[in-house]
């Protein structure tokens, strides 16, 4: 079961000298001394990555009294909920938190739908050219976003695949910018967030399933589609759990697709990049400083500590999710055939 | 007439082709559809209007812009891909190496991994931008955030190369540490996608093999580079390219590219940047594919 022996090279030389016990004993402390040092390094990095949370954490729990008091160390003298009640007042936190897992959420079920059949597709069917297409699947995680960036924007705002829209109705076409479309259409096409690397994950692991499964649904009368949703699907949990983790959390931070076509829908991303500047503004309505006319400005470090809250608040469901499933994380991309 | 019935292995491509028909929709409408359009726009002057658009060919014009005239795209090319060619190597190495410490077994295994993979889910753009816009609400303006960025982390870097130059290193190598350094937390926080990669290569080693080398008197230095190394080089390759296509979302070069397009409104130039960027990209991974794929040991 263990992957590296955890002896010090300096104490396992041949044994030249007789005196095995102080070899023995060299080679012990030796061994002390490295898991001493693995969990001072372990530690060290954990740090790196948590103090920003817990910095968050601390401040999200911290009283305007206690910003100019420079004794405070993370533990904040007065505890206060004014805080998170603040930012989600400016986040709109419920209906946009709703809102948001409900679009990251349907974004996700259609993206691994999609991406299965079609992983399930390259993996087992020889048709024509099915190398080919699998390598412009390829192509898709190659090619930056960017570059897709203006002819999409341009697409979605007057929608009309193939004319079909002008041809019925006259019209130029649906103007999709700031609906949901545009991402529900492109998971369902199998062509939204990464989509070609959820290919690529179910590909692989349909690849490596024994063909004789398949072979005997066949046998017994088993359509494609069936042969798919009852015998391949229920098998491919670990892949499916790997995309649609992955996938999930993407959709959920992308800024990149929401600005570039969901500008005005409240949806966290979005909401989040542009908090400061709504903070400034809101802030001093809330404290009721902005009577005499709106030209007293919100102190600067109450705005950071509000928008430090609101980025808490933004993660807190991810956090949540990750605590839950997170030990499916190894075993599933472990099992799903990334490495294969 | 009657249609002659179609021989299975007929039948089994039509089946096929009917389960990647989504994918192939949406393949040719959102992105060889979109792809080749690009094509022509960087080729043309891009005027926007109601409910659609008028082009009017220009010939090489936004490339020669893009490339000569554009006061920052050349600077910001350059500098993002400098960037990419520092980091790529310092998130391998260091994701390579959490994933041997993290397959190590010792108490708190469990936890150290749930906060190793943590800045998977943390990553996020619109995070971050919130944090430099409350950072620069804070201190005024932005040239004064990144000053300040630059002071409060270098205060002993100097020191740093100094020790190490002393220690005999070149300073090239030097300096190359010592900018690891300073960005240890861009490192880690972008590694851990490559970590979990790795960490599933690992696992997937037979542990007999290390068993065998050990009797046979291979010290741990010895089996790392003789049995984890070429076991796990193929996962190398795989997470370079992933390292690399993951420093597109942030790169500076998507920011301009967005902004020339939706802020200028000069999308045909906008265009030109994106293939100029997407053609080198694509010629630094072909070469990065090309050279490693051969060195890389598949069993």
């Amino acid at each position: 079961m263990q992957a590296m022996p955890e002896a010090a090279p300096a104490a396992a030389a041949p044994s030249r000298s007789p005196n095995m016990r102080l070899q023995k004993a060299g080679k012990k402390s030796a061994d002390m001394l490295y898991v001493l040092f693995r969990y001072l390094l372990l530690a060290g990095i954990s740090f790196i990555i948590l103090y920003p949370l817990l910095m968050k954490v601390s401040i999200a729990f911290k009283d305007k009294a206690d910003i100019y008091n420079p004794t405070i160390y993370m533990i904040p003298v007065h505890f206060t909920l004014d805080n998170i009640r603040m930012a989600a007042r400016i986040l709109d936190y419920a209906p946009l938190l709703g809102n948001t897992l409900l679009f990251a959420a349907a974004t996700t079920a259609l993206t691994a739908a999609s991406c299965a059949l079609a992983g399930y597709g390259f993996a087992r069917f020889p048709f024509p050219g099915s190398s080919v297409l699998f390598g412009l699947v390829i192509l898709t995680i190659l090619v930056p976003t960017g570059t897709l960036m203006v002819p999409m924007y341009l697409n979605f705002r007057s929608f009309d695949p193939l004319g079909l829209v002008q041809l019925l109705t006259g019209k130029p076409g649906f103007n999709l910018l700031n609906t949901y479309w545009p991402s529900l259409i492109a998971s369902a096409t199998a062509i939204g967030l990464k989509a070609g690397l959820f290919i690529y994950i179910f590909r692989q692991f349909f690849k490596g399933m024994p063909k004789e499964i398949e072979e005997a649904a066949l046998i017994d009368g088993a359509g494609g589609l069936r042969t798919f949703a009852s015998i391949m699907m229920p098998n491919a949990v670990p892949p499916l759990i790997t995309v649609v983790l992955f996938s999930f959390v993407w959709q959920y931070n992308d800024t990149f697709f929401t600005s570039l076509f969901m500008n005005e829908l409240k949806l966290m991303p979005t909401k989040i990049s542009t908090l400061a500047a709504q903070a400034n503004m809101l802030i001093p309505g809330m404290l009721g400083t902005s009577a005499g006319g709106g030209a007293v400005k919100a102190d600067p470090n109450h705005v950071a500590m509000i928008i430090d809250t609101g980025i808490l608040l933004a993660i807190l469901p991810l956090v949540l999710l990750y605590l839950a499933v997170q030990r499916y994380f190894v075993e599933s991309v472990e099992r799903s055939g990334i490495i294969g | 007439m009657r249609m002659a019935p179609l021989s299975l292995a007929r039948k089994r491509s039509l089946l096929g082709l009917a389960f990647i028909a989504p994918w192939l929709l949406g393949f040719a409408f959102l992105f060889a559809a979109p792809l080749l359009q690009s094509i022509r726009f960087s080729l043309s002057k891009l005027t926007v209007e109601p409910g659609g658009y008028a082009l009017q060919s220009v010939g090489l014009d936004n490339f020669r812009n893009a490339l000569f005239v554009d006061a920052s795209f050349n600077r910001i090319l350059t500098q993002s891909v400098a960037e990419m060619a520092l980091n790529v190597p310092m998130i391998l190495f260091f994701s390579l190496f959490s994933a041997t410490l993290l397959n190590q077994r010792f108490r708190g295994r469990a936890l150290a991994r749930a906060v190793f993979f943590l800045p998977v889910i943390l990553a996020s753009s619109a995070i971050s931008a919130a944090e430099a816009s409350g950072l620069i609400n804070l201190v005024g303006d932005a040239t004064a955030v990144n000053e300040m960025a630059g002071s409060s982390s270098s205060y002993n870097a100097m020191s740093m190369v100094m020790l190490l130059g002393d220690a005999g290193l070149p300073d090239a190598f030097a300096d190359y540490i010592v900018s690891a350094i300073l960005r240890i937390y861009d490192i880690i926080t972008s590694s851990g996608v490559q970590i979990l990669i790795f960490l599933a290569a690992l696992q997937s080693v037979p542990s007999a093999m290390y068993e065998v080398a050990k009797m046979e008197g291979a010290t741990a230095y010895e089996s790392f580079w003789k049995i984890t190394f070429p076991l796990v080089s193929p996962l190398i390759l795989t997470n370079v390219i992933y390292t690399i296509i993951d420093s597109f979302s942030g790169s500076a070069v998507t920011d301009t590219i967005f902004k020339t397009a939706f802020t200028t409104q000069n999308f045909g130039l906008s265009a030109a940047m994106s293939w100029i960027y997407t053609v080198i990209v694509g010629i630094i991974l072909a070469v990065i594919g090309w050279t490693l794929s051969r060195k890389v040991h598949y069993d």
